[in-house]
């Protein structure tokens, strides 16, 4: 039978840059992954009109895509380095929250989005939640 | 800018999103609480952890999670698409509290409710942003 490990919990500067390591390597990940979907088309309709095999085709000739897969990649091994030393309830809110903030500022720049008060507003929202998360 | 509303199968699909990414976040959490600790002066030890049942398992769901999020971002924006695995967040206090047996403290849940609240607003408005359809290129233009 194993026998689960039990972290020590780091302190808060080191909590927080391995949440940052998340939170940025995904921003960039998730910002360059949506421009390659974006100049791919919707996938629902190539896979509906060539089917499949097209679809997978579309997506894996994409350069952009592959820049995005690098980062979400380096985004992963980051949380699988934060979750070996904090509780997942801490990680995987905090950094999914904070991407969310960030992707907002990065989609507006970026990608061009119309990022309007509503979605401004809710960033805020987010910010307080995380605070609150981290407390 | 005109609404873009979502079929059933785009709801789907933004459920997968959802419910994909915190069960494979709690299974890599659940791996990775019974491997030693990894330091950065041992990296390899985070390949090896990679090919434990736990670990290959949250892979298998956040592969789900990737094509289905791959889909969403084909035909919505991505400060749409990423509200929708906010609701995973309570999702994953659930399972970390029933399941992995972690303490939640009231400022937590309150945090959670407020991040949920938050990326719920961001759902309400529309899925894609309006651009001008693309002008023919100059030299495809016929001259009479």
């Amino acid at each position: 039978m194993t026998v689960p490990f039990s972290p020590v919990q780091p302190g808060v500067w080191t909590a927080t840059a391995m949440i940052a390591a998340i939170v940025l390597s995904s921003t960039a990940g998730e910002v360059l992954t949506a421009a390659a979907m974006k100049s791919v088309g919707d996938l629902d309709e190539i896979r509906a009109h060539s089917g499949m095999k097209s679809a997978i085709r579309a997506v894996i000739t994409c350069p952009l895509f592959f820049a995005g897969v690098f980062f979400l990649a380096l985004a992963f091994f980051a949380l699988l380095f934060a979750l070996n030393h904090l509780n997942l309830s801490l990680v995987a809110p905090a950094s999914a929250s904070l991407t969310l903030v960030t992707n907002a500022v990065a989609g507006k720049i970026f990608l061009k989005e119309n990022v309007d008060r509503r979605r401004w507003a809710s960033a805020l929202f987010v910010c307080i939640g995380v605070y609150l998360l981290a407390h | 800018m005109s609404r873009h509303s979502l079929s059933p199968h785009q709801y789907l699909i933004l459920a997968l999103v959802s419910v994909c990414a915190p069960l494979g976040d709690t299974c890599l959490s659940r791996g990775m609480t019974r491997v030693p600790a990894v330091s950065l002066s041992h990296p390899g030890a985070l390949v090896a952890a990679v090919f434990t049942p736990w670990i290959a398992a949250g892979i298998a769901l956040l592969i789900g999670f990737f094509a289905s999020y791959l889909t969403a971002l084909s035909w919505a924006d991505l400060t749409f698409v990423l509200p929708a695995t906010a609701f995973g967040n309570v999702i994953v206090a659930l399972l970390s509290r029933f399941w992995l047996h972690e303490a939640i403290s009231l400022e937590r849940w309150a945090g959670i409710v407020l991040i949920t609240l938050g990326v719920g607003f961001i759902a309400q408005g529309p899925s894609l942003t309006e651009r001008p359809a693309p002008q023919p290129k100059a030299d495809a233009v016929e001259v009479p």
